[in-house]
């Protein structure tokens, strides 16, 4: 450890950082650790390869990246709005867009089948004209997802058009840019980073997904069983073990896939030359 | 200056009141499940009053409702309820066996394997009954969707499940032929909601499936709250007999020095007025005689088959048909 630091202050920062880190994040994950630790190896490899873990296991990663995937492009284009152009009402939509984050998500749940459903308000127009039913399929899943992360991408990618200075734009067309090209060439590629980041944030908060998921799944073994309710239903069965072995594989996978999401980014600002 | 001295004042008045208050009445922690919040909320004004009168005691008595597992599983992680009142046995086994907190053998303190009141697994259908369904064997038709909650999250859809199958065995004489059955009826049901209140709101508010089994007790308060111009509730011959026991949790109770009021509260649910009482609220009665005929009389005349009978007990009921690789996972295995 260095005798000084530039910043002042660096010994209480880091004691602080070290202590809160412990105390809210890792001696939770070690206990989970230390229970799946109860299981011999043997048990760990059968509990995950069962056929409805596994099934379970694609539901809710393909759920969660395709609704990450929506809820990107569309967030996309909501902060684009929000930033780009002023109309009436502006302010309060703007306020419209958090309230995913505050609302209980079992209210959200709630809320979201009566209205997907095959009898609710929308859900019926969508089985007449699209022959699809939403609500108790894992469509449904997707939908729930989406609602819940639609608030990240929104917010990361706002700040950073805020501070695009459309000088570039302007630059670009005084050089003989057409708008697509602006678009493709000048603003893409600052902008990507940001929502890359907003897509890893609704992909992990996604995954995790319980409280509004489960009211709208339908949770059919093999076809709309999210993870967290596999693991829900290894507690009924007082299977602690179990079910935080699930849990570990859960935030490994995710741990990779936020890590792969956060090497592409570092890549993008290198390529793009910033820092 | 004077403000501050007041406001001293209240608060040391206020602080006093409050531990005065905590010194003076016993407190007494009901752990119990879902649909029995309306009941415990009588039962407990009469039960205050009652020993009141016979003690000169004031006690206070707290309610925690929730899923029937979840409960358990919080009692287990230590939330301390001085008596349990709820669903199936196997929850109370697995608290027995895991925190040591009361007695294995439990079930043999209070009559009637300490079920002071029943329960049974009822049809639930729409008004006039468009599906005609009158038993268990219309629940597999084609074109009847069943709404029932997941049994591996639910202990009232452990019931229904376990009433289905034990219907079955009985009529066709067989294990395998009921496990035929159960996996016919499962192919109905379009919806596992996680809990029966979950499948409740499915079947109620959604208007989602043609029949929704349920508690006895939930199928009445359904069908009041709503209006009886929506449901007909449908009786089948034969369904379970749900035994919903309570104890007292010895060690908690120890503990806190609640035991004879603990045992006092648990006792008092087999008098007459905790029979009676439970009848109001649309559970069977351990001893009918003490409850109002009127309220017997919404009670239709079915079989009850017991889980001890069918499946030889819960622990092995929990093990053959609801734990990892059982009848349940096998009956929605692909093929």
């Amino acid at each position: 450890m260095p005798q000084s630091h530039i910043m002042p202050g660096f010994r209480p920062a880091i004691s602080f950082t070290l202590v809160y880190l412990s105390l809210i994040v890792l001696i939770p994950l070690s206990a989970m650790l230390l229970k799946t630790f109860q299981l011999s190896w043997d048990e760990f490899w059968a509990i995950l390869t069962n056929q409805r873990v596994i099934a379970s296991f694609r539901v809710t990663f393909v759920s969660a990246l395709s609704a990450a995937a929506v809820a990107g492009i569309f967030g996309f284009i909501i902060a684009w709005t929000l930033v780009r152009y002023p109309f009436p009402g502006k302010r309060l939509f703007d306020a419209l867009i958090d309230l995913p984050f505050a609302l209980p998500t079992a209210v959200a749940g709630i809320v979201l089948a009566t209205i997907y459903q095959p009898n609710g308000v929308i859900g019926k127009l969508v089985l007449a004209v699209f022959g699809v039913q939403i609500a108790y399929k894992p469509l449904g899943i997707v939908f729930a997802m989406i609602f819940i992360g639609l608030p990240f991408v929104v917010r990361t990618i706002e700040p950073v058009l805020q501070e695009f200075d459309t000088a570039m734009e302007e630059a670009a067309a005084s050089l003989g840019a057409n708008r697509l090209q602006t678009f493709i060439k000048v603003i893409l590629p600052n902008i990507l980073p940001a929502a890359l980041t907003g897509f890893a944030l609704a992909f992990a908060r996604a995954v995790g997904e319980y409280g509004s998921v489960i009211f709208i799944a339908g949770n059919m073994p093999y076809i709309s069983e999210i993870v967290p309710l596999l693991i829900i239903t290894k507690l009924e069965q007082y299977d602690y073990a179990g079910a935080t072995a699930i849990g570990l594989v859960m935030l490994i996978l995710s741990f990779i896939l936020l890590l792969l999401i956060n090497l592409l980014q570092g890549w993008l600002r290198r390529r793009n030359g910033q820092l | 200056m004077k403000l501050i001295t007041l406001a001293k004042t209240v608060i040391l008045i206020v602080a006093l009141s409050v531990s005065f208050q905590v010194i003076a009445d016993r407190t007494l922690l009901n752990v119990s499940y879902d649909p029995t919040r309306e009941f415990y909320q009588e039962y407990n004004k009469a039960f205050i009053k009652d020993w009141k009168e016979k003690t000169g005691e004031d006690v206070q008595i707290q309610q925690s409702h929730g899923g029937a597992g979840k409960q358990a599983r919080a009692v287990i992680d230590g939330l301390e309820a001085d008596v349990l009142t709820l669903a199936l046995s196997y929850d109370i086994d697995q608290i027995a066996a895991k925190t040591g907190k009361l007695d294995k053998s439990w079930q043999k303190r209070l009559p009637n394997n300490s079920a002071p009141y029943t329960s049974t697994i009822v049809f639930l259908v729409r008004k006039g009954n468009p599906k005609g369904v009158t038993d268990w064997t219309d629940l597999v038709k084609e074109g009847v969707a069943v709404i029932t909650p997941n049994p591996k999250t639910s202990g009232g859809a452990r019931y229904n499940y376990l009433a289905a199958w034990a219907f079955a065995e009985k009529k066709y004489g067989n294990k395998e032929a009921a496990k035929d059955f159960v996996k016919k009826l499962y192919k109905n049901v379009p919806i596992l909601d996680s809990g029966a209140r979950g499948s409740t709101t499915t079947f109620v508010q959604r208007g989602i499936g043609d029949v929704l089994l349920a508690w006895e007790n939930e199928a009445f308060l359904a069908v009041n709250q709503l209006g009886p111009d929506q449901f007909d509730i449908i009786v089948p011959q034969t369904s379970i007999l749900a035994e919903t026991p309570v104890t007292v949790l010895d060690k908690v109770a120890e503990k806190s020095g609640t035991r004879d009021l603990a045992e006092a509260y648990l006792n008092h649910l087999y008098s007459p007025v905790g029979q009676k009482l439970a009848a109001k609220y649309y559970y069977r009665p351990f001893k009918p005689e003490f409850a109002d005929p009127k309220d017997l009389a919404r009670f239709p005349k079915l079989e009850r088959v017991s889980v001890d009978e069918i499946f030889g007990g819960w622990e092995k009921a929990q093990a053959t048909h609801f734990a990892d690789g059982g009848t349940f996972d096998e009956i929605y295995a692909p093929q």
